[in-house]
């Protein structure tokens, strides 16, 4: 029961469920049509269509008592044999369109019931060319016709319909609403079992359409603005003009209301218009006319002069015309309720404004556009394609026809590739929802089935990597016409430079670039910029540990790039593909990139990271891009014999890090977990080693090359929440990276190995596999187990005996933080872990309350993180 | 004690005057009455009207209808014309 059914009667509300009921089970009966079904009913109708073209213009144009029959038939037959050809070959029903690369494939699926409303305009051409789209699209159809135009639709729905039961179609598709009333309308447009409601008529249908609360396709009036150029072919421009605003006699409402003319060929288009049949109004007339064909309380055109003849129009305001004359050709000033005729006028009366240059034009255009045409149609004729892109931007009109007649070019198909139609979509400038030519697709729900789509991967590394003690002679098989090195002062210091130098040949020019501070700030590396430019380098060698080769990335960007803002780079993003910023491609200079480490635990040699810090702003800058990856790595253990044990010990606990976040993260792939894995068995073999024997050569040639490994499967797979909680932690203790990692491991090995309470996002894992990985990592390195859960933790035991035996502390309350400091320290450790990009390729979706309880457990220490079995933890 | 349910099969030539059939045998169903549809492959309205006095008439004679056999295609009509709810249905 709908609000309007009080002012309906029992008996009237009961003809109106019948009309729902059958066409509700005609449509659910059509579901079961496939497209060569639906396909063999939809051509006997438009056949049977075809056959009455002239009946049912004749028919029209008797009820009506609007139009002209020649125009009306052929009204008829866009309506049937156009849309048919547009619609013939089109699927509607099952698989409409497939994108096999996309993994998306779309479906269609019928509305239902479509309550229509037709317009006395267009009556008949408007139920053929609806029936056609219904049955195409496998919808029923409740027609509500203008009362004036109810015969002829009526007939028109008959012919229809006898054409499409008779081949297939099911009792019932159609129905013509018989001697109805507002609330009839009312009552269906709000019943629950329509569908959709479609109302091609006038602005009073088409609010009632939208007000329902249904869905609706509601396409409504227009106020079409023509710019006729200088540069037109005015004898085509003015036939085309006098052919469309006189077809119908101007009923479509996409026909022309206002031709705005420039001035330099104002008096030659007037003059063509006169002699082709126009009458040219004068000044008086022109005011007598706008009084009377347009109502002077509403400023909308008089119902009275709708598709009546030209000579009927002048007989209107007593003017004497030629017999002959179709088209009543007024002269106005301006555009607005001053100047009535501006407006849309449904009858063979044509404004015309003489403009004084194309600025003066366009504007005039605009206003006639936005005094009740917005989005509607628009026209221009000109050769001039600069005014013709200008005036589609200008005009807000869901059809611009440019160099041919608006009402025909704009029913698509005739003059134009546009699709057929009888329903002008007019966009939210005309209050519609959509600026297309209403056509079969809008008669359906499409349904897109979309397959999981695995991002595409990648292993992206260093084009050269060359390993093992000296591997720093491949230095000389470099050319380079004016190198600099890039380091800190400890390593010039200890002669680590020279042994660099000695490798480069004699005629290179070398220049030594020395980074003061252990974290390089934007204004260092810009003095190392001045000095690429300065001499005009083709090579840059970073030698030192993650800090300095990242500094050098950054010169190496500035360098090629100048115009590259490390600010707006630094901007978040999700998806390094889908990211905001994109890198600069373009390059002002070249210069090769060469990374020797001299730590064992970054690996920055071969990642696409850079950190820098902006002191000026109080924070550090964070690029990612495959762009700043060094061209060559060398990873020679010669750099870090003399490494210190502290050092040793928190680099190779970073390296463990990387291999086990990257291993477990939610871009990992076979390429990275090789990588990860082999890291993470070359740490457990040799760090215990390097640590104590410091100038063991091979545990600290595995070492070195265990970093550059692990760095390789976190440089494309990432790492994950310990790098984020180890970043917020560090930052605000002032602990070394690689210490705040080793506090945070065990915890967070146990966490991910849990049951998540949220997971992440992952369309390229395959199920949650953390705790497995973690498992496979402990039977790499032989540590026993039986289940899952043992073998996780014998994991987690094993770390922490790593840790001990690298004399970390056990907690961060034995670094000495206080527990009131450590929680005072709280919102800012959870806010900034939460906002690190590390996490973001964590298995689970760390929580903030999570982020807490792991810096918690952190804090009281090792000795307590351990993976309950799943049982366990569900019932906890 | 155990009753057993009237069954009578849908012919898919003549769905309309079969359920005629089962609306005449709704008197004699002992509470229950299954319909095989499994060789019906389309319906028409006519058989969805069929359908809908039958329910009409199950109801007041509080007997059970089980459509056997339905196509998942019949089955969104009835769905569409809001009739599954009035039957039982098993495949």
């Amino acid at each position: 029961m709908t609000e309007n059914a009080s002012s309906l009667s029992e008996e009237r509300i009961a003809y109106l469920e019948g009309l729902v009921n059958q066409a509700r089970t005609a449509a659910a009966v059509f579901t079961q049509c496939t497209q060569e079904d639906v396909d063999r009913i939809v051509k006997p109708m438009v056949l049977a269509g075809l056959e009455q073209v002239q009946n049912l213009a004749r028919l029209a144009i008797e009820e009506t008592k609007l139009g002209v029959l020649e125009d009306k038939v052929l009204k008829n037959l866009v309506a049937t044999e156009f849309v048919y050809n547009y619609v013939k070959d089109k699927r509607t029903v099952g698989i409409v369109r497939e994108f096999p690369e996309r993994g998306l494939v779309e479906l269609a699926e019928p509305i239902g019931v479509i309550f229509s409303l037709i317009p006395i305009t267009n009556p008949t051409s408007t139920v053929l060319f609806k029936c056609i789209m219904a049955v195409k699209t496998r919808n029923a159809v409740i027609f509500s016709p203008h009362p004036k135009a109810w015969r002829c639709c009526s007939e028109a729905v008959r012919i229809m319909y006898e054409a499409a039961v008779k081949h297939g179609a099911p009792e019932g598709i159609f129905t013509c609403l018989e001697s109805h009333t507002l609330e009839d309308n009312a009552y269906l447009m709000q019943h629950k079992d329509i569908g959709l409601i479609d109302a091609t008529g006038g602005p009073n249908a088409v609010k009632a359409a939208y007000s329902s609360g249904k869905p609706a396709l509601g396409v409504g009036p227009g106020n079409t603005p023509v710019y006729l150029e200088k540069t037109a072919d005015v004898g085509m421009a003015v036939v085309d003009i006098i052919t469309s605003k006189t077809f119908d006699n101007g009923t479509i409402c996409a026909s022309e209301q206002t031709v705005v003319i420039d001035d330099e060929i104002y008096d030659l288009v007037l003059k063509k218009f006169a002699e082709l049949g126009a009458h040219v109004c004068n000044e008086k007339e022109t005011e007598l006319l706008g009084r009377t064909v347009i109502d002077p309380s509403t400023g909308f055109m008089q119902p009275l002069a709708v598709g009546q003849k030209a000579t009927d129009i002048a007989r209107m305001i007593g003017l004497r015309v030629n017999p002959n004359t179709k088209l009543l050709i007024a002269p106005i000033q301006g555009v607005g309720r001053e100047h009535p005729l501006s407006v849309e006028k449904l009858f063979p009366v044509l404004s015309v404004y003489r403009a004084k240059s194309v600025d003066e034009a366009l504007k005039v255009c605009v206003d006639v556009n936005h005094a009740g045409g917005l989005g509607h149609t628009a026209v221009i004729f000109s050769r001039n394609d600069e005014t013709i892109r200008r005036f589609g931007e200008v005009i807000n009109a869901g059809r611009i026809i440019v160099n041919s007649p608006g009402s025909i070019g704009a029913l698509g198909g005739v003059y134009n590739d546009m699709v057929p139609t009888f329903s002008f979509g007019c966009g939210t400038g005309g209050g519609n929802s959509t600026t297309d030519n209403i056509n079969v697709y809008h008669y359906l729900n499409i349904k897109r089935v979309a397959r999981r789509t695995p991002a595409h991967m990648w292993f992206r590394v260093p084009s050269q990597i060359y390993f093992n003690m000296n591997a720093v002679e491949n230095v000389r098989r470099l050319p380079s016409r004016s190198t600099i090195i890039v380091t800190n002062p400890p390593l010039e210091q200890f002669g680590l430079v020279d042994i660099v130098r000695r490798y480069i040949p004699p005629e290179t020019h070398v220049h030594v670039s020395v980074i003061p501070d252990a974290e390089p700030e934007v204004s260092v590396v810009m003095q190392g910029v001045e000095a690429l430019n300065f001499y005009k380098a083709d090579q840059i060698i970073a030698l030192g540990g993650g800090s300095v080769i990242d500094a050098a990335k950054i010169m190496k960007l500035k360098y090629e790039s100048p115009q590259a803002d490390l600010e707006e780079l630094a901007a978040p993003f999700l998806d390094l593909r889908k990211r905001v910023i994109d890198f600069p491609s373009e390059k002002v200079n070249r210069a090769r990139l060469i990374a020797i480490s001299t730590t064992s635990g970054t690996g920055s040699e071969v990642t696409p990271f850079a950190v820098l810090t902006d002191k000026e702003r109080g924070r550090k800058v964070t690029l990612a891009d495959y762009s700043l990856t060094p061209d060559v790595a060398i990873v020679d253990p010669q750099f870090v014999m003399s490494m210190p044990k502290g050092l040793t010990a928190d680099t190779g606990v970073d390296c463990l890090t990387h291999a086990l976040e990257a291993g477990v993260s939610i871009y990992a792939s076979a390429y990275t977990d090789s990588n990860a894995m082999q890291a993470i068995r070359l740490v457990f073999k040799y760090l215990p080693i390097a640590y104590e024997q410091p100038q063991n050569e091979e545990a600290r040639t595995m070492m070195h090359n265990a970093a550059c490994i692990a760095a390789m499967a976190f440089a494309n797979a990432s790492v994950g929440v310990n790098h984020a909680l180890a970043h917020a932690f560090g930052a605000r203790f002032h602990v070394a990276h690689g210490r705040a990692n080793a506090l945070m491991l065990p915890h967070v090995i146990a966490y991910n190995a849990a049951v998540p309470s949220k997971f992440m996002p992952s369309p390229n894992q395959r199920g949650y596999t953390a705790h497995q990985k973690y498992a496979l990592v402990s039977d790499l390195l032989g540590l026993g187990g039986h289940t899952i859960e043992e073998k996780v933790n014998n994991l987690v035991t094993a770390i922490e005996r790593l840790l001990d035996q690298l004399a970390f502390p056990r907690s961060i309350a034995a670094m000495g933080i206080s527990k009131e400091d450590f929680a005072l320290a709280m919102p800012e450790l959870v806010k900034n872990a939460f906002d690190d990009p590390s996490g973001r390729s964590n298995p689970r979706m760390p929580l903030v309350s999570e982020l807490e309880e792991l810096f918690w457990s952190a804090y009281k220490g090792r000795g307590l993180a351990k993976v309950a079995s799943a049982s366990q933890q569900r019932t906890s | 004690m155990a009753t057993i349910a009237e069954w009578l099969r849908i012919d898919a030539e003549r769905v309309i005057e079969g359920l005629e059939d089962a609306r005449e045998m709704l008197d004699s169903a002992n509470g229950e009455l299954v319909l095989d549809f499994s060789s019906v492959r389309r319906i028409d309205p006519g058989a969805v009207r069929a359908l809908q006095t039958l329910a009409a008439t199950a109801d007041e004679k509080t007997v059970k209808v089980v459509l056997r056999g339905v196509n998942i295609e019949i089955y969104k009509v009835l769905k569409l014309v809001k009739l599954t709810r009035r039957f039982s249905f098993v495949t």
